[in-house]
């Protein structure tokens, strides 16, 4: 046995290394990051061209348009999430590295939210302006997308975890995915109309709040049993 | 460290079947065999990556399964992909090592200048040729400091200046009480004891 007493990295250590190279990493590459925020920015201000301009159709329609453009831009970049990990070999040391697995995942999922969804939430007011969403609506629209973003993020970290050894494994991502992404969709973009009809919203965010805690808290264990099988 | 009857199976073919080995502090296990033998998979099956048919193996007198992260915290590994960021520079690459493992980063001048890599640090670690970056996974073993090194071809993409380096890196830390695992095609010559295993 080594006489030295090997000192172990913190868990706080091992996570926040892995949030911050992540960050570094779309730093460095910023068009990972742009290009479905570009998606959610398309899909959202062409839809009013294409419905027309009437006030009344815009408010209705802008919930539904807003979260289903914010769902699908998620999806989009999710599918990358352990890829180049997986490619480069990067996923074997993490896997292989004392710390927890399901901590490492975390941070991964967490870092992903702060790379592709913090920056929907806080351009999505520019959208719902197009929408001619009252300024009450926006505030609550922002609220129901940040809990949304994050429970698709780890959602979406179990579905990246269980497709990252299979090639062009977007198809089946979605598939995994969309049905477990179902009432985030359904409770997000009804809270939203139901603020714009100026109905309680309390119900629909306390929901929506409470998905994203169990996904803070399920999603991680079963992302990091996901990826050992798949990483085989 | 110990395996009992140890086998594999990949699709309908089997790799081996009642592979027996042990390995003690200071000793080297060699894994060699042609390609497409099953060098990589059994490396990987001890590491704990793969799951073998049957069989067991053993860290520190205690079953691996029981005790798998302190295994993990003991095992520093290498393989063909070598695990780094093409974006992020040699020095932000290894330092993203230090929140995973322990390491001992004070070290990290020295290393560096000893794989030759001293005048690079800044450069990102894509720009570096397939021999630099294998020296770059040389540095995150020797910054590491794990008590069981797993490599896989660990001369791959190497001059030859850089194979003994490597050999002596290997011979270090087998003196200093480490013990290695490498996989390997070519034969392996390295002071310590050594032990061989031999795949079909």
């Amino acid at each position: 046995m080594s006489p030295t007493s090997v000192s172990m990295p913190g868990l706080w250590h091992g996570f926040s290394a892995v949030i911050r190279r992540d960050i570094l990493l779309a730093w460095k590459r910023p068009g990972d990051v742009l290009n479905p925020l570009f998606f959610f920015a398309m899909v959202s201000t062409i839809f009013p061209l294409a419905v027309g301009p009437s006030t009344e159709q815009l408010q209705f329609s802008g919930p539904g348009v807003v979260w289903v453009a914010a769902l699908l831009a998620t999806l989009l970049s999710l599918n990358s999430l352990f890829l180049s990990d997986f490619e480069d070999g990067s996923l074997d040391q993490l896997v292989l590295s004392p710390q927890p697995l399901p901590l490492l995942v975390l941070g991964k999922a967490l870092a992903h939210w702060l790379i592709s969804g913090l920056p929907l939430v806080i351009m999505s007011p520019l959208i719902a302006i197009t929408f001619q969403m009252p300024a009450d609506t926006i505030n609550i629209m922002m609220v129901t997308l940040a809990f949304g973003t994050i429970s698709l993020s780890m959602l979406g970290s179990i579905g990246a975890a269980l497709t990252v050894g299979l090639h062009r494994g977007t198809a089946l991502l979605g598939l995994l995915i969309l049905p477990l992404s179902m009432p985030i969709l359904i409770f997000g973009a009804r809270t939203v109309s139901l603020s714009a009809a100026e109905d309680g919203v309390a119900a629909g965010i306390y929901f929506l709040a409470a998905y994203c805690m169990l996904a803070l808290s399920l999603a991680p264990f079963a992302t990091a049993a996901a990826l050992r099988i798949s990483n085989e | 460290m110990s395996a009992k009857s140890l086998c594999l199976l990949r699709g309908d073919r089997c790799l081996f079947r009642d592979l027996d080995f042990a390995l003690q502090d200071g000793e080297m296990l060699v894994i060699e065999g042609p390609n497409g033998s099953g060098k990589t998979s059994l490396l990987r099956g001890i590491a704990g990556l793969l799951e073998f048919e049957c069989g067991a193996m053993r860290w520190n007198g205690r079953a691996l399964h029981d005790d798998y992260p302190s295994f993990r915290a003991d095992l520093a590994w290498l393989s063909h992909r070598v695990g780094f960021k093409g974006d992020l520079t040699i020095v932000e690459n290894l330092a993203f090592e230090s929140g995973l493992r322990a390491t001992d980063d004070s070290r990290m001048g020295n290393a560096l200048a000893r794989l030759g890599l001293a005048r690079l640090t800044d450069l990102p670690f894509r720009s570096l040729s397939a021999g630099q970056q294998r020296r770059v996974a040389l540095a995150r073993m020797l910054l590491s400091r794990a008590k069981l090194w797993m490599m896989d071809e660990p001369f791959t993409n190497l001059d030859k200046a850089g194979q003994s380096l490597v050999a002596d890196l290997i011979a270090e830390h087998l003196a200093a009480g480490g013990a290695a695992v490498v996989a390997s095609h070519q034969y392996l010559d390295i002071d310590g004891k050594t032990r061989r295993v031999l795949l079909q």
